[in-house]
């Protein structure tokens, strides 16, 4: 009967329980091995190193190209994740979680992933319109009194935006 | 060596831990990342946020956070001058799309971006039965998703209201701190996307890191502090009604 324990333990208990506590330590590198979407922006200062230099020059040097940019990816299609005959039986009856579906990024091709330009008249409102509640040390305006309607873009180069700096892209 | 019955059941479990520590090796980890040498927390600098909600759309794009569910979000309190201790707090779609304009330039208003404070003694690892959710060796509360079984204990638990239980997958999700970004060097989606710098990751375990420089010389809080929870969100310039 202990055996028959020992026997149906060693299947059922997962090989990485209790190396590190009472989990399975293998999750550790799963959630460590899923793809980051957002590549930083160290990765896009490799190559657009023109615009790092503007940027530095102005208020929106800590401001991160995704920011406003977003995650720049496509996502290509999942491979079948490959299963013991344990995990197989399981499968049967618990349908698996389903794999990350590997990206592509622009920084990888850049090519065959572009970004889309933002629309600044949005993009920008979205921190610059003036409320009681932001720092009052932040620059802010009321969209409508500022410009009129008329894009950010006609008077500010989003990536140093004072009017000095060279105005309109 | 005369092996009588009772060396026999004495060796059998024995040689069958000792097999299964040869079968268990180490796990998978991503190359050039010790976690012995990391324990993270976060700065959150509550001054410096203004509300703009691209933590909250950056961390739903990162990590697939289902709409209507969030694993950080953001808070405006209107703390009004009769009334100091029970502020009126909104969070619009978790700050996702930012907030209504306030317009009272007289009355006191702020953001609090709210986040998992990966507490070093969490109440949520603490009531999971099965072992599916733990600290990791680096400080970080994490879910394994093959293991959980989605009874929502956890959700219960957090003090902080960090969990929630994914409506696809049946499991309980909460921010990993991005751990699949800062075992391959970059700092997590809310942080590289937050345009002032309110959020910064903090390695308590580096001297050199600046953020850890920060908390040291700061006066800063965490959130619940009589909860004893070891939390690791530390909020720098937060107000007495922030619950």
């Amino acid at each position: 009967m202990f055996v028959v324990f020992l026997v149906v333990r060693h299947f059922v208990v997962p090989k990485t329980f209790g190396q590190y506590g009472h989990y399975r330590a293998a999750a550790i590198g799963e959630i460590a091995a899923h793809p980051a979407k957002y590549a930083g922006h160290e990765t896009c200062e490799a190559c657009h190193s023109d615009v790092v230099e503007k940027k530095m020059a102005g208020k929106h040097a800590h401001v991160n190209c995704e920011a406003c940019h977003g995650a720049i990816y496509t996502t290509l299609p999942a491979e079948k994740p490959k299963m013991n005959p344990y995990e197989r039986f399981v499968a049967m009856f618990i349908p698996p979680l389903p794999p990350d579906p590997p990206l592509l990024r622009h920084a990888e091709d850049p090519m065959s992933v572009k970004p889309v330009l933002p629309d600044t008249a949005v993009l920008c409102a979205k921190c610059h319109t003036a409320s009681a509640a932001k720092p009052k040390n932040f620059p802010q305006v009321v969209p409508a009194d500022h410009s009129g309607g008329a894009p950010c873009d006609a008077c500010h180069q989003p990536h140093n935006p004072a009017i000095d700096a060279g105005g309109a892209k | 060596m005369n092996l009588n019955r009772r060396h026999f059941l004495v060796l059998l479990p024995a040689a069958a831990i000792a097999w299964e520590a040869v079968l268990a090796g180490t796990p998978e980890e991503a190359s050039n990342y010790n976690m012995s040498d990391h324990w993270w927390g976060m700065l959150i600098d509550v001054p410096k946020c203004i509300g703009c909600g691209n933590c909250v759309r950056a961390c739903a794009t990162e990590n697939d956070v289902p709409d209507g569910f969030f694993r950080t979000w953001v808070e405006r309190y209107h703390v009004s001058d009769e009334d100091m201790t029970n502020p009126t707090v909104i969070s619009p779609d978790g700050g996702k799309e930012g907030f209504p304009v306030a317009t009272e330039d007289l009355e006191k208003y702020f953001f609090v971006p709210k986040m998992c404070n990966h507490c070093a003694d969490s109440p949520c690892t603490q009531v999971c039965p099965v072992g599916a959710t733990f600290v990791s060796p680096d400080g970080v509360v994490l879910i394994d998703q093959k293991y959980c079984l989605g009874c929502a204990y956890c959700v219960q638990a957090c003090p902080y209201g960090c969990r929630y239980i994914n409506p696809q997958k049946e499991t309980a999700e909460k921010c990993t701190l991005c751990y699949h970004r800062i075992t391959k060097g970059l700092t997590t989606a809310c942080v590289e996307n937050c345009p002032t710098g309110a959020r910064q990751l903090a390695d308590l375990k580096d001297p050199k890191d600046p953020i850890h420089e920060f908390l040291r010389t700061h006066s800063v809080q965490v959130l619940k502090p009589q909860m004893a929870t070891g939390a690791k969100a530390y909020y720098y310039g937060l107000d007495g009604s922030v619950r």
